[in-house]
């Protein structure tokens, strides 16, 4: 088995017809993670012992004429889902001895399934980031070119699925931490509609925000995934009920928002992206110039919602309850010295951040506006979905960069998010694509093509995302 | 919008301890990213902003869960514990 190229159907398929054992897939990755994350760091912590065991009990289920889509396959999870009994630190010291007390929804479908949990991936701490630099625990490099990054905040998973250390791994998006990691190490990256998939156990950042998906080899992946993982979930009031959304029928128009697209974004890349619609037009799709006015607005009312929802999210972690805590004389000094001293830079910027959009007095010019703002911008969405089943654009305004290159810089850093968070903030689903390649001091480096449709049709995003695929 | 950002007052509310240095790196930092996010008040909500329809997500009135179920999970997560409770330091000090 060629690990680098191995998809998660075809090892469902040499599963089932027992021309190799889950426990030897499982062992062929546990060799791959001992041989090349050394370099890559891409997990915080590997399970090879439980992923032995739980690769066994799918042999059982095979044996039995018991599979399901996803037994005996190896995955990553990244470090802010929890798991029961393992340690989750969302790569934070505040939470670096933490223990998970139960199974996060999606986990307890995947243990149902019958999937082998290889470790928990790198990322940025609490989800904040998109390069995975902002790590307690260290960086992670980027499989295609060591001296960059992978993307983030989900990094590690993506970094790990591209070096062929696990077959699919979970991330977690809230401004494009699964799609833009994908689009840098050449993966599918799905981000589903908001309240598809369930949060419970999933450390909150920007709750009107965050989804579960898939990172995966390729759409067809991304899709079994997705479906063993989404569902309505009495534990998470914001899941949408299984039949919420109505089924929409194909209208084969993708629509392009031309001036919000051309700007900002590397030649080479905007290139990239028209080749790829090009080879949607060939394919029998129309392409659709679309205006959505308001969609310049997005970094903005993204950089103050995010930050004002990490703000009371991460109140939470106050050295009382669980995590790291600081010893003072009084409670009050407990608090400010164990948040002082469990938190890192950009979580500390953002809680700043999100205080000031929220404080009295500010609250209305900032928070409250950008709400209002969040609105027009989701009505923008709306208006195209009546006559384009997707809208494209990049993942990314560029490749994947070198380490160090935005660590100073937070408004650069946040910039790369600029196509990704529309669609968070619109709650609708997204996909990365991989779209071939631009090349960067002699290496060619990966580069997503981003479609994103109305709420609720993520079989728009597989059926024209798989136009996308063939080359 | 903001000429003066006070940082000191900002990580008190957030009840977050600042060093000088990490004081004076947000002090440039934070007015930086305020000034882009301002860009929003540019934009027209004048027009009739749809609100998304909104649902109720309600569970009976009972107890879910029989007290103590969770106690010992609750309280081995908790950096000090006394007993079956989490201790915690003086809440209320009396002045120096």
């Amino acid at each position: 088995m060629d690990l680098s190229k191995l998809t998660i159907s075809e090892a469902r398929r040499a599963l089932d017809t027992k021309e190799y054992s889950a426990l030897d897939l499982t062992s062929a990755y546990l060799e791959q993670i001992a041989k090349k994350d050394g370099e890559i760091h891409a997990y915080l912590e590997v399970w090879a012992d439980s992923a032995r065991e739980e690769a066994k009990a799918a042999d059982e289920m095979i044996a039995a004429g018991k599979s399901l889509p996803l037994t005996g396959i190896p995955l990553a999870v990244k470090d802010n889902i929890l798991i029961v009994g393992r340690i989750a630190s969302s790569a934070s010291k505040m939470l670096e001895n933490y223990r998970a007390s139960y199974d996060a929804t999606v986990i307890s479908k995947l243990k149902a399934q019958g999937a082998v949990f290889l470790g928990r991936t790198n990322m940025d701490e609490f989800a904040m980031g998109s390069s995975t630099e902002n790590s307690a625990f260290g960086l992670t490099k980027n499989p295609h070119d060591t001296s960059r990054v992978p993307g983030g905040s989900s990094g590690g998973s993506a970094a790990a699925v591209a070096a062929g250390m696990a077959l699919a791994a979970l991330g977690s998006d809230t401004g494009g931490s699964i799609r833009q990691p994908a689009s840098h190490c050449g993966l599918a990256g799905l981000k589903p509609t908001y309240g598809a998939v369930s949060r419970f156990g999933l450390m909150p950042m920007g709750s009107s925000l965050d989804q579960i998906g898939p990172l995966t080899k390729n759409i067809s992946d991304a899709e079994t995934v997705f479906d063993a993982i989404r569902g309505h979930d009495e534990n998470d009031s914001t899941s949408a009920p299984d039949d919420f959304y109505p089924a929409q029928a194909l209208k084969r128009v993708v629509g392009v928002p031309r001036a919000f697209v051309e700007k900002g974004i590397d030649a080479d890349v905007l290139a990239l992206f028209n080749a790829t619609l090009e080879k949607l037009r060939t394919a029998g799709y129309e392409l659709r110039d679309i205006e959505m006015p308001n969609l310049p607005f997005s970094l903005p009312v993204y950089y103050v919602v995010c930050p004002a929802e990490v703000s009371t999210n991460l109140a939470r972690y106050d050295g009382i309850r669980y995590g790291y805590s600081a010893p003072a004389d009084d409670i009050a000094g407990v608090y400010a010295k164990s948040r002082a001293g469990g938190f890192g830079p950009e979580t500390r910027r953002r809680i700043i951040l999100g205080t000031f959009v929220l404080s009295s007095g500010y609250a209305d010019a900032y928070y409250r506006k950008a709400r209002a703002v969040r609105d027009i911008i989701r009505n923008d969405f709306e208006q195209a979905f009546l006559s384009v089943d997707c809208v494209a654009m990049p993942t990314a305004p560029g490749p994947a960069f070198t380490i160090g290159e935005k660590t100073s810089d937070p408004l650069a850093m946040y910039a790369e998010d600029i196509f990704s968070v529309t669609a968070n903030l619109a709650g609708v689903p997204a996909m990365s694509i991989p779209s071939g390649t631009v090349e960067r001091g002699g290496k060619k480096l990966p580069v997503g093509f981003q479609l994103i449709a109305a709420h609720g049709n993520e079989a728009a995003l597989f059926t024209i995302g798989k136009e996308v695929e063939k080359v | 919008m903001t000429d003066k950002v006070d940082i000191g007052a900002l990580a008190k509310l957030a009840r977050l301890e600042v060093s000088p240095e990490e004081m004076k790196k947000l002090e440039t930092e934070i007015p930086e990213i305020l000034a882009f996010v301002d860009t929003i008040q540019k934009a027209n909500v004048s027009a009739e902003a749809k609100v998304p329809e909104l649902r109720n997500v309600m569970r009976a009135d009972d107890n879910a869960i029989e007290s103590g179920t969770y106690t010992k999970k609750i309280l081995d997560a908790a950096p000090a514990r006394d007993g079956d409770r989490v201790a915690v330091k003086q809440v209320i000090s009396r002045k120096k």
